[in-house]
């Protein structure tokens, strides 16, 4: 169990990425704290409260005072509780991790979302040769069992996205993106990562997510008639 | 389109590599504000390196083999290892040269805070900046009211502090104040006046000024403009 430190407060809702990230970070650690579930079609006043710039989720409440935004969320839990670092001790290592957290949110979410979420082809051809030349970065990053070597850091926890929801988006839409013939180590990594026994307790119901998914294509299919 | 006279500017920097422990290149072009978030951290830890102007219509080998992701400058060189993306460089000359100049707030929390608005400004100023430059008519005034509520917002976490690290000058202080370089051409193509719009801020910019480490990194912001202007027509008659 870790220190205690005070009273964390988790605002998020169940399928999202970015919050399972910080839930994730908390388990790892062993942090204890209270998560309270948002309606994101009727945000509370405190959410709009604790996170007026953005109001999203999650929103991290420690001892009162608001942080958002899961990479830097992250990273203040890795500098509060000790255990478990998420990120190297050594600068160049720490800069790295930094650099791969940040890729995955610029450069592989997005196009994986255009490839996804469109009626046009050419939009889907795109946003996918744009995921498979980033997810060819990230395989080619991968040398240990981890992006954070021997036990998840700060780069594995960001990529959860590419572990879980990526392939429930592909059943979704019909889309295929990680694969193992092209990707054999970002492929054995997810395996890894999303059985990890932390990790798999931590992640939403994966038939509920493809669902959502279906709903949300369909819906963009239908508007395009 | 390079002004030599800011290339002689930046010439104190230049050092024997040779004789030195430590090498550190800068690969950069003179009216980056990311390339001056860097310049401006070097020159706070008093790092000698060297730097390296690039064409980026005419990327040098170097860059794209030391930044094949992204092939963007700032990128620093350490010792022959690259970095990239100008927050996490400046983080990393924080925690390399630790012993002089602490650029991270202490308190982890104030940390934290720091790295949201410096991804803020990374998410909103540059983006908007360049809807802004390239609408016109009614999109343009929609983009220029949505820029200067930036600076507002900008303005306001700033409240009355005199560094938004406090009393000490600092990461943030640093992610925000090379854009004081291009007001000049914000207000001319946006038609309005910074100072009127957020004077704590520009108040802000111009104590920062007061730092060598400041001054000396960023261009004059009339040069910047007519660069800007000089594109903006290289761009037009492009198309």
């Amino acid at each position: 169990m870790a220190k205690d430190y005070g009273e964390v407060k988790l605002f998020g809702v169940v399928g999202s990425p970015f919050v399972r990230r910080v839930q994730i970070a908390l388990e790892l650690k062993g942090v204890k704290y209270t998560f309270i579930e948002e309606d994101l079609k009727n945000k509370s006043d405190l959410l709009l409260k604790y996170n007026p710039i953005h109001k999203k989720v999650p929103v991290l409440v420690h001892n009162g005072k608001p942080l958002a935004e899961s990479l830097v969320i992250i990273e203040y839990i890795d500098e509060i509780w000790r255990n478990h670092p998420f990120l190297p001790q050594e600068p160049y290592d720490r800069a790295l991790a930094r650099f791969w957290s940040k890729f995955i949110d610029e450069k592989c979410l997005p196009p994986i979302s255009k490839a996804s979420f469109t009626a046009c082809k050419e939009e889907r051809d795109k946003g996918t040769e744009e995921s498979l030349e980033a997810l060819e970065f990230l395989e080619n990053e991968l040398k240990h069992k981890f992006f954070g070597g021997e036990t998840i850091g700060i780069v594995d926890i960001a990529a959860g996205f590419i572990a879980f929801w990526l392939p429930a988006i592909e059943e979704a839409v019909g889309l295929k993106i990680l694969t193992h013939e092209k990707f054999p180590k970002l492929s054995k990594w997810s395996e890894e990562y999303t059985n990890h026994v932390v990790v798999k307790e931590n992640l939403p119901q994966r038939d509920k997510v493809v669902g959502f998914f279906k709903a949300r294509y369909a819906s963009i299919i239908n508007a395009s008639k | 389109m390079r002004n030599s006279s800011l290339v002689h500017k930046f010439s104190w920097v230049f050092s024997d590599p040779v004789t030195m422990a430590d090498k550190v290149v800068l690969l950069d072009t003179w009216a980056s504000m990311f390339g001056m978030r860097v310049r401006i951290a070097l020159a706070e830890k008093g790092v000698q390196y060297e730097y390296k102007e690039e064409d980026l219509r005419n990327k040098s080998p170097l860059l794209l083999q030391m930044n094949p992701i992204h092939k963007k400058i700032p990128v620093l060189i350490h010792n022959g290892k690259p970095l990239c993306e100008s927050a996490i460089i400046v983080q990393y000359i924080d925690d390399v040269w630790s012993d002089k100049a602490p650029l991270m707030p202490s308190d982890p929390y104030e940390r934290a805070q720091a790295r949201f608005w410096v991804d803020y400004i990374d998410k909103k100023v540059y983006d908007t900046w360049r809807k802004m430059w390239r609408s016109k008519g009614e999109e343009h005034e929609e983009r220029k009211q949505e820029f200067i509520s930036i600076f507002k917002q900008l303005e306001e976490t700033l409240s009355d502090k005199a560094y938004y690290g406090g009393d000490k000058f600092g990461f943030l202080d640093i992610g925000l104040v090379p854009f004081y370089s291009w007001f000049y051409t914000f207000e001319t193509y946006g038609n309005f006046k910074m100072e009127a719009e957020c004077p704590k801020l520009v108040a802000w910019a111009k104590r920062c000024m007061q730092r060598e480490a400041v001054s000396t990194s960023l261009p004059d912001e009339k040069v910047v403009y007519d660069y800007v202007v000089a594109m903006k027509k290289r761009i037009d008659s492009e198309k």
